[in-house]
Order: C-alpha cells, then structure tokens, then sequence
C-alpha cells in the first residue's frame, strides 16, 4: 500500500448517537432518590441515615465482589447497586437493626441480581428481592415502627438499630411510649386501617406528617423527585400512572360498595409506601414490559393486587409483593402485547 | 388550504430528532466542481440488471454519449460518459460494495454535453405510454439514494390506477442539503419533471412533501405550482425518518403501505424531488443522466458546500477540492443515519449518491455494549413500531427465523433510531441488517 494512502476503518451506520449511557441513567435515579433520603433523615434521624449507609454499601460490595468471583470486570460503576441499597433502605422502617438491612442488601444483590447474570438479566426488582427476604426472615423487625420527629433523633439512636449482629434487637416498645407525648403509637396508616379500623386524614399522608417505612411518608416529594426523572426521559412515567390508576380503579369499586367499611382511593395512593412504589420500584425498566400495551396491563395489575392484597391479606405491605407478582408476569404480558407494526394487515382466519 | 394547515405539523408517531447540522451547506450555492483526471462508471448504479457496455478500450467518447445501454429484458438503466475522453479500461474497479465491473474514461478538457442519439421529442406531444421508455434513455434513477430506475415507476399496473403521485422533498438526515438546494435553485425543472409523471402515469394529482426546516422552499415554490391544483407542496414536521416513504405516505395522506407491498398497491407512485428535478432537465433537452448535485459536508473541511459533481468523480478528487487533510476520519457516502462507510477513497460517485459526508474518528467511535436494561426507549424510538429490544436479544441468541416470523423483522427499513436511542450502546439495526441477510442467504439454500 502507498505510504500517502489513507486507511480507513469501516464502521456502519449510523454514525452519530444522541443517548444517555446506562451509568448516566442510573446516576440521575441515585440523585432523584437523595431528597427522599435527606427527608427520611430529617423525619426519624441519625438511625434512617444509618440503616441507607448499611444496605448501600451492602449491596455495592457484594456487586463488588460477586464480579471479582466470576472474573468479570467490576459492574459498581454503573450505579445500579446504589440504586438497589437506597431503594431497599428507603422501605424499611427507620428502626431496622443495620446489620439486617447489611444482609438485606446482600440477598438483593446476591440473589436479586448477580444470579441472573447482573444488570439487565434480573427477573425481579432486586430490592424487592431483598426486601421480601427480610420480611420472611425477620416478621418482627420489619413491621416494628417508630415514631417521627422524636426530638434528639439527630444524636441517639432508636434503641434497636445497633443490634449485634446475628442477636435479636430490643425492644423499642417501651422506647416508643417514652418518646411519643402525644400518645403516639408509632402504627402505619395501613396499619390503623386494617387494625384498629382508623383511616389517617390523606392530606398529611400526601406532604409526609405521618409514620411508616424510611422513605415513604411524603408522596409529594416523591411525586415531585419521579417528575425530575420523566423530565429527564429516564422514567417511563406510564408505570407509576397506570399503577395509581389501578389502585384507584380497583380501591373505588370497593369504596363504592361500602365507604365505611373500606377507605378511599386518595387513602390507598397515599399510604402504605404505594407512591414510592408506583415510582421508583414498579418503573425497574429491567423488570417490567417494554411494550406499550404490556405496561399499562403490568401497572394495573400491581394496582389491583395491592389494593386485593391490602384488603383481603395478613398482611399490611401489599404493594411489594404485587410488584414481585408484576415482574414475574412481565415476560407473559409482553409475548401478548407485542405492538401492531406499520402496515400490519390483520391476519385472515382459516 | 389554510396558513394553519400548513404550519399544522402533519406527521407520523414516533421517531427522533437528531440535531440537524444542515446550516453548515442549506445557504451555499450549487457550484461546479473541476472534472477530475479519471472517471470510474460502474455499469450496476441501479437495482437491476448491470448495464452493457457498447464502447472499447482506447475508444474517444464524447461528454454525453452513451458507453453502456441498458440490459435488454430487464430492469436497467443505460449509463453515459460524464466527461470527454478515452476508456481507458473496463474492469473490476473498487465500489462501496466490493469490486465493481467499471468503465474508467481518462479525462480530455472538457466540452459541451451532446444529446442522446435519436429523434427530438416533446413530452407533451408523446403518447403516455411512450414516456416511461424515453424515461429509461435517459439514465434517470431514483436520485434520493435508492438507484431504483425512474421509468418502472412510471409503468404501474393497469389494474390499480394511481391516484396521486407523492414528491418527497424532505430529506430528513442530517446534514443533507440536496434536495433543499434543488427546490430552490430548479423549481422549473422540478414543475416540469413532475407534469412528465403526472402524464406518463395518468395520475390526478402530485403533492409535494417536504420538513418545515425548509418554509423558504414553499415561500419560493408556491408561486410558480399550476393554478389548476395538480400539484400540491405541504410541510410536514421536521423529525427522522419523515423522508422514509413510509412515515412521509403516514403524515400526508394518513395511510399506510401494507407489509411486504409496493405503494403502487395502494394508488401511489413515489419519487424524489431531486429526480424529479433532474428529470424535469434532461428529459425535455434529451439529455443523459452525467452529473447530481451532492452535498459535501462534515468535520473539519475547508470548503463544505453543494457541488455539482459528474457522475464517476472517484471521492478522492472531491475530498481534496473541498479542503481535508486530516486522516483520522471516516468518509460516509449519504446521511449519519443510513449511509454508507467507504473503505478507500478510489470509489467513485454514482447517480444516487447525494452526499459525500466525513466525520471525526473519534465522535464516531464507540464505547462498550452493555446489556439491555429494557428502558423501552427503541420501541418509542421505531417509525414502524417494531420492538427493537426484543429482536436485538433474539439477534444475540441469533434466534433470526423468530426475529423474522414473529417480530417482522423485514419490515425494518433500517433508520437507525433504535441504535440511536439505545443507552446500552447496541448495535442494534446492525444486527437486523445480518440477521436479515442470513434469513436470506438460508432461504435461497432451502431453495
């Protein structure tokens, strides 16, 4: 060849790209997540920041590890693993012993995950993952809540947070009777529905006056953090909107049949970590339907269950285990819900 | 029809907005670029048949005369010599496609273009029928990138008569100016190509289509169309793929072709404007098909523009008279869409080459595919609502008969938005490009 000719590489088209990479992506969620993080800390202090802290580094050294196990290039980069820790934490109460929530973190990942083959090969939200383990193996912890806006929360821990490892926590019942002055019980709304029969006013349930899991308490802040990411193209804001609108469809019907008995759709929305769900879990691009059709049934189906579930089960967090069951039919309600193609001519019968 | 129709935003759902870079050559001129030393005519620039050589080696031909008619029996199209001068040779020569059987012409100075041989005839005066053949002498094809030759189109079937005929003028990649120039600076030519359709193929009515990046255009055209309404020009919105006929037959008239059929099948003829404009030329002054207007653009030039370019110009010539040096660069003929990578600048143009398009080495190249994380962003991205998600992961299993049966894959046309879009950085309209070539390659063995 000349020395004056110029070589070529070839490559195909097209040429010019204009896409947020998956790290972009996943960097943006962690960022949308951080108010919600800032205002968990805010509401029940030192020990919500503790418990993020625990699962985040849970799951990012074990994603962190499990890469190094199968020889493969490191995969923490991505931000995913973030995503997974602070989601999980986000659910859990403010008072999880770390230590559980470290282990929740890495059943998330490990099982969640890193089984499947990492990043875009998971079957289920790995948080949920995590989440559903915890709830399995620790019934009490999960589902013991304390108080808000308890007032040294910025320098004491809520006693059962620094349980040793492997050792059962205290009990925080006596602490949450000394903390709470106004009678406080430190029971979830979902809770006071089902068990006592109380429905909390929803206006405080919509800005976050009330008690629950770490990050759930304001749907307003979490409506307004999921809108940062729809802005940005990097939420698929049609599952969080077909998710409500499953829950109010199915939540109406039976406030229509018996409002005493029953509580309202705004009630349903706004309680129970259903937002949070609506936007941050149930929208895992990885683990729902891609197809238009598939995710508009996909929402409404986790809807549905949740409101089924809330209703009619033992127990009170119903929204996790409808995702679960959403992502497990993903793979079905997408083989039927493939798009109609540009001049697709309907097929003639035999 | 009213101002608010026009500004109305016709168009079809989906697609992407690439950002257009069509500033950098939308306000140059057409200027002529010096005939280079040496010709290379490949006798294959169209789909069809290749076209046979009536020349020899050592022969002097004049600019204009015929050196390859048109296959007998086939689809063809005849090839003339864009310059004065000797064959030099007829033999394998390099093409975007691998060696191509070329006529190579050594330039003599240059001098006026001389008619095709045979009698004067004005189309008005000719029957219908005889058009399409005058259509085929003149080498015409469709210049918007596609080489199918002009006159077939010009033949429909007797059984489904058209009823309007669609111009596309919108020429929707990026960087592209062409077409743009042409309807500014050959509206005449464009009007009367477009009465020679309209009369061959006994259609009503003829619309012109084109982006709303390009209102000058339709300010300028309006003026000159017939007053009986047989042409039309709409603007359609400015988004990728618009020019695909598909989406363009989508935004102007809300129909669509239906799978695996020709627009024929539903009543319409389709060309380009620049074919149109081209033919609009040459047909009435008999003249053969010798040089296009291509836009020459990119990175780092000295000179990008719109140059008038004989049909042959190897890209070498072309690319030193624009001003590039540089040679970390990847020289693209056509769009960054859907254009075609050359792997050595010996390669000539041919009729459907519109632009000549280098790009920086570096903005091209790419990082590290990653998994799917089924963001859906490609679904919402396909013109044609494929699920490019789900044939790129049956690509990658090469699961290629299912890509085909179940997820129509052959309706693809290749735009690219689906790579475009995708975060992970697939490939992915270059794996339906080989699964679409291995379906084929498996169909002709199992015959």
């Amino acid at each position: 060849m000349a020395k004056d000719q110029t070589q070529f590489d070839i490559s195909t088209s097209p040429f010019i790209r204009r896409a947020p990479t998956v790290a972009q992506i996943m960097r943006n969620v962690v960022y949308a997540l951080m108010p919600l993080a800032v205002f968990a800390v805010h509401h029940f202090g030192i020990s919500a920041l503790a418990l993020i802290i625990a699962t985040t580094l849970s799951c990012v050294l074990t994603e962190h590890l499990f890469c190094k196990l199968s020889h493969k290039k490191t995969t923490i980069g991505d931000a995913s693993a973030v995503i997974t820790g602070l989601l999980l934490a986000l659910t859990l109460p403010p008072g999880f012993p770390l230590w559980m929530g470290a282990v929740g973190g890495f059943v998330a990942i490990a099982m969640g995950k890193t089984l499947f083959g990492g990043i875009g090969f998971n079957v289920f939200n790995p948080a949920l993952v995590g989440r559903a383990f915890l709830q399995a193996a620790f019934p009490v912890s999960i589902t013991t809540w304390t108080p808000a806006h308890v007032d040294n929360r910025f320098v004491e821990f809520i006693p059962s947070s620094l349980a040793w490892p492997f050792m059962k926590p205290v009990s925080t019942t006596e602490w949450t009777v000394q903390m709470a002055t106004d009678g406080f019980t430190g029971a979830t709304p979902l809770a006071l529905m089902k068990f006592q029969g109380i429905f909390t006013d929803s206006w405080d349930l919509f800005i976050g006056l009330t008690a629950g899991s770490v990050g759930e308490p304001s749907s307003l802040l979490i409506l307004l953090c999921g809108a940062y990411l729809v802005f940005r193209k990097m939420l698929d804001w049609r599952i969080p909107a077909a998710v409500i609108l499953g829950t109010v469809l199915c939540s109406a019907i039976f406030y229509f049949i018996d409002s005493q008995q029953y509580p309202s759709p705004t009630f349903m929305i706004f309680s129970g970590g259903l937002m949070f769900a609506a936007v941050f879990m149930a929208s895992d691009m990885v683990a729902s339907p891609v197809t238009p059709l598939g995710i508009l049934i996909f929402g409404l189906l986790v809807g549905f269950l949740t409101v089924i579930i809330r209703l009619f089960g033992g127990l009170t967090e119903a929204v996790m285990y409808a995702i679960l069951f959403g992502n497990a039919a993903t793979p079905l309600i997408e083989s039927y819900t493939q798009p109609r193609v540009y001049g697709e001519t309907r097929k003639v019968k035999k | 029809m009213g101002l608010f129709e026009f500004f109305g935003k016709k168009t079809f759902p989906h697609g992407i907005h690439p950002p257009e870079y069509k500033e950098v050559t939308s306000r140059k001129e057409t200027m002529r670029i010096p005939f280079p030393e040496e010709i290379v005519l490949p006798l294959t620039q169209h789909i069809g048949a290749p076209a046979v050589p009536v020349v020899h080696k050592g022969q002097f031909v004049e600019r204009g005369q015929l050196v390859a008619k048109a296959a007998e029996k086939a689809l063809s199209s005849p090839i003339y010599a864009s310059v004065s001068g000797t064959i030099k040779d007829i033999d394998l020569m390099p093409g975007t496609k691998g060696p191509i059987r070329s006529i190579v012409i050594s330039t003599s100075p240059a001098s006026a273009q001389i008619p095709i041989e045979g009698e004067y005839q004005d189309y008005q005066q000719m029957d219908s029928s005889e058009i399409p053949q005058a259509v085929q002498a003149t080498g015409m094809v469709g210049l918007g990138g596609a080489g199918f030759p002009t006159y077939v189109k010009m033949m429909p079937p007797k059984d489904n008569p058209i009823h309007t005929i669609v111009i596309n003028g919108c020429e929707c990649e990026p960087f592209l100016t062409t077409d743009h120039r042409i309807m500014l600076e050959k509206i005449h030519n464009m009007i009367t190509g477009i009465n020679i359709a309209l009369k061959a193929i006994g259609a009503p009515k003829a619309i012109i289509g084109i982006e709303d990046n390009k209102l000058d255009v339709l300010e300028e055209i309006k003026p000159h169309l017939p007053k009986d309404g047989t042409i039309e020009i709409e603007a359609v919105k400015t988004k990728y793929p618009q020019g695909a006929e598909k989406m363009l037959v989508k935004s102007l008239l809300d129909i669509e072709i239906p799978t695996g059929a020709l627009p024929s099948s539903i009543g319409l003829a389709i060309f380009n404007v620049t074919t149109m404009a081209e033919l609009g030329d040459l047909f009435p002054s008999q003249r053969g098909l010798i040089e296009r207007i291509i836009t020459v653009t990119g990175e780092n030039l000295e000179h990008p523009g719109n140059y008038l370019v004989p049909i042959g110009t190897p890209l070498k010539h072309i690319i030193k008279y624009v001003g590039f040096h540089d040679v970390e660069a990847e020289v693209i003929l056509g769009g960054p869409m859907m254009g075609h990578p050359v792997a050595s600048l010996d390669i000539p143009t041919v009729k459907a080459t519109g632009a000549v398009l280098i790009l920086d080495k570096q903005a091209i190249r790419s990082d590290e595919i990653q998994p799917c994380i089924k963001c859906s962003q490609c679904l919402q991205a396909c013109p044609i609502n494929l699920n490019p998600s789900e044939l790129g992961q049956l690509a990658s299993m090469r699961r290629y008969d299912v890509m085909e049966e179940k997820y129509h894959l052959n309706d693809c046309f290749e735009c690219g938005c689906c790579s475009y879009v995708c975060p992970s950085n697939i490939p992915l309209v270059q794996y339906f490009r080989i699964a679409k070539l291995l379906n084929r390659q498996r169909h002709m063995q199992n015959g």
